[in-house]
């Protein structure tokens, strides 16, 4: 039976954070369709790479490993994973919605002809019954993601075409490791086999990566600000309860738009996902698009001057009033209760 | 100096940040009728950097290529007033229902009938769908190199595009050779506004079907000045494999789509008054919360 594959992005050396989440996934997945989770991983010096991959329950780590294959250039990971999929012909692919991810997948779906779903929030495996072509379908990949505006959850699938391809961003599925001790085969491959010279005709000039100073996804409690907060200078106030609090600011998308915090405090579909302790939601009306990237908080405050704002409605407190007004009061009773 | 050919592969998308309840058709497809269209916003992104390039290099010419409903002839009209020289509307209804990949086929097929360009300039994604997908799709279907998350394009020289990217976690430099597919940030500069000269150059330029539904008194113009006419394709113009268009074409199908319903978790409802906010503090420090 065919496999499924996640494809593992090496950042400086290492596994991703999103691709052990996604191997947790895939082998969720391979485990209810009993199929085997294989894993491809391109880059170099991968010596040992194997350790941090096996015990997420891996039964086939491909390894391409090349000078010229790190960092990550597009025309030659493309030409690998096309080739190994041509030859293994997976059921499912499973990427990260990365900077590498969202470059990659797209170039190989289109060489394969198989279908890709962006930003998927959830992946199922389910039956689909054709009406028009009386036809019937088990055990495809339903790819979740909301769309449109936040109104609306779209299932979509790929009836015909292989792999059924997906992206998933960091922190949507949790990583758990199954079993320490788990033991895969490695297979090798001959790089000069899957790539040809013509892969290598982007240069580097400089790169200089940093690890992200802000750290939501690691916070246990996250006052984040929506449109609704108003400007640049009242935001400062989020920053200010965050401190006392001593947790991190976050923003809706709306707010990251308006110029009012750097894009790396997006919380939603298409920034980060958390799950902190305590999330404050100030001036967020609560489109899907946000929620899904945190209602598996632990607590919900929102504070909206609309008593019907979405996001009330998976809030564990509501409080209805101006954020210039409310946050202040928190950061004192907070400090008088804390004494 | 001779200068480049650049084509700017734009999209109108429906305003998301506008959406009503009749956004949706039965099928899940979206019911872009009943939405405030516009130009999508990295697209403007796109265009700018192949204006900087145009002013960098005279003799470069900028194409606008949108596929789309017959309207859509307004993103062309409000490229050409920024100072584009010219655009390919690709209409027809077999384009209807296409995924990203069936429209980067219909896209390629297009480019590859219209020749002609040294670098084809994209936004990174587009507001409805953020997927950012059609423009490496399309790199891949005419089978050169692309550049992805493009902040800006540096610099031209020997044949080769030195291009800055913005990725998640930091930043790269990078040289690559024409033709190439580049797909730009929000981070890159903002469009330039109209420029006065060019709306009143430009505003009466129109589709063929824009045409036929315009005003005789016109119609003149259009044999004296063929830079007003934008170009319109259908599969007719194209060589294409029906098959691989449309709904048909797309090998992603929407199974189904679930509007939101929200049922209360049954919130505490507090207000802002100085006893409410002194409980609250004390009960969150109490179970531990916070503190």
């Amino acid at each position: 039976m065919n496999s499924v594959f996640v494809y593992i992005e090496i950042e400086d050396g290492q596994v991703a954070e999103v691709s052990m989440e996604l191997l947790t996934k895939g082998r969720a997945l391979a485990t209810e369709l009993k199929v085997k989770l294989e894993a491809i991983a391109i880059g170099y010096k991968l010596d040992g790479i194997e350790k941090d991959i096996f015990p997420y329950g891996v039964d086939v780590l491909h390894i391409a490993d090349d000078k010229r294959l790190a960092p990550y250039s597009t025309l030659p990971h493309t030409s690998i994973v096309v080739k190994l999929f041509q030859e293994e012909k997976p059921q499912i692919a499973l990427m990260g919605a990365s900077s590498v991810g969202r470059d990659l997948g797209p170039r190989v779906s289109s060489a394969l002809h198989s279908g890709l779903t962006a930003d998927c929030t959830s992946l199922v495996i389910g039956d689909h019954e054709d009406k028009k072509q009386n036809k019937e379908y088990t055990n495809l990949l339903y790819q979740i993601r909301p769309a449109f505006g936040g109104n609306i959850i779209a299932t979509i699938i790929n009836p015909d075409c292989r792999p059924q391809m997906a992206t998933v961003r960091e922190g949507v599925m949790k990583k758990e490791i199954l079993d320490p001790k788990y033991k895969g085969t490695i297979n090798k491959l001959d790089v000069s086999k899957y790539t040809s010279d013509v892969d290598f005709v982007v240069e580097m000039i400089e790169r200089h990566m940093e690890k992200s100073k802000i750290n939501i996804k690691g916070a246990g409690i996250i006052v984040a600000g929506g449109y609704g907060v108003g400007s640049k200078e009242n935001f400062n106030l989020l920053f200010e309860l965050a401190e006392v609090l001593g947790g991190e600011v976050g923003a809706s998308r709306a707010a990251v738009d308006s110029g009012y915090v750097e894009h790396g405090r997006q919380i939603g579909q298409t920034g980060t996902t958390v799950r902190p302790k305590l999330y404050i939601a100030c001036g967020i009306s609560g489109q899907i698009q946000h929620r899904a990237g945190m209602e598996e908080s632990a607590q919900i405050i929102a504070i909206n001057t609309d008593p019907e704002a979405p996001i009330n409605s998976i809030a564990d407190y509501v409080i209805t009033g101006d954020v210039a007004e409310i946050l202040p009061k928190m950061i004192k009773y907070y400090k008088a209760n804390t004494k | 100096m001779k200068g480049y050919k650049i084509i700017v592969l734009a999209k109108q998308v429906p305003d998301t940040r506008n959406v009503g309840k009749d956004a949706m058709k039965a099928d899940g497809t979206v019911n872009r009728a009943a939405l405030p269209a516009i130009f999508n916003p990295e697209d403007l992104n796109a265009l700018e950097q192949a204006l900087r390039i145009k002013d960098q290099f005279p003799g470069t010419t900028i194409t606008v290529l949108t596929m789309g409903p017959g309207r859509a002839a307004e993103i062309i009209r409000e490229g050409l007033f920024r100072g584009a020289d010219d655009g390919i509307l690709l209409t027809d209804r077999a384009f209807a229902g296409s995924d990203t990949l069936a429209t980067s086929y219909a896209i390629g097929q297009t480019l590859k009938k219209y020749g002609n360009f040294d670098i084809i300039i994209a936004g990174r994604q587009a507001i409805d769908g953020d997927t950012a997908q059609v423009g490496p799709q399309v790199a891949e279907k005419l089978g050169i190199p692309q550049i992805t998350y493009a902040e800006e394009i540096q610099a031209i020289e020997k044949g080769k595009v030195t291009v800055k990217r913005r990725l998640e976690r930091g930043v790269e430099v990078v040289k690559c050779p024409m033709p190439l597919v580049v797909t730009v940030n929000s981070s890159a500069p903002d469009c330039r506004a109209r420029n006065a000269k060019l709306i009143m150059k430009y505003k009466h330029a129109k589709t063929i079907s824009e045409m036929q539904e315009a005003n005789d008194d016109y119609l003149h113009l259009y044999s004296d000045r063929p830079y007003l006419t934008i170009k319109e394709w259908t599969v007719q113009n194209i060589e294409v494999d029906m098959n691989e268009l449309g709904l048909t074409g797309s090998p992603t199908k929407v199974k189904k789509v679930e509007n939101v319903v929200l049922q209360s978790k049954g919130a505490k409802v507090i207000t802002s008054s100085d006893e409410d906010m002194d409980q609250l503090m004390r009960e969150l420090i109490e179970n531990h919360t916070i503190g």
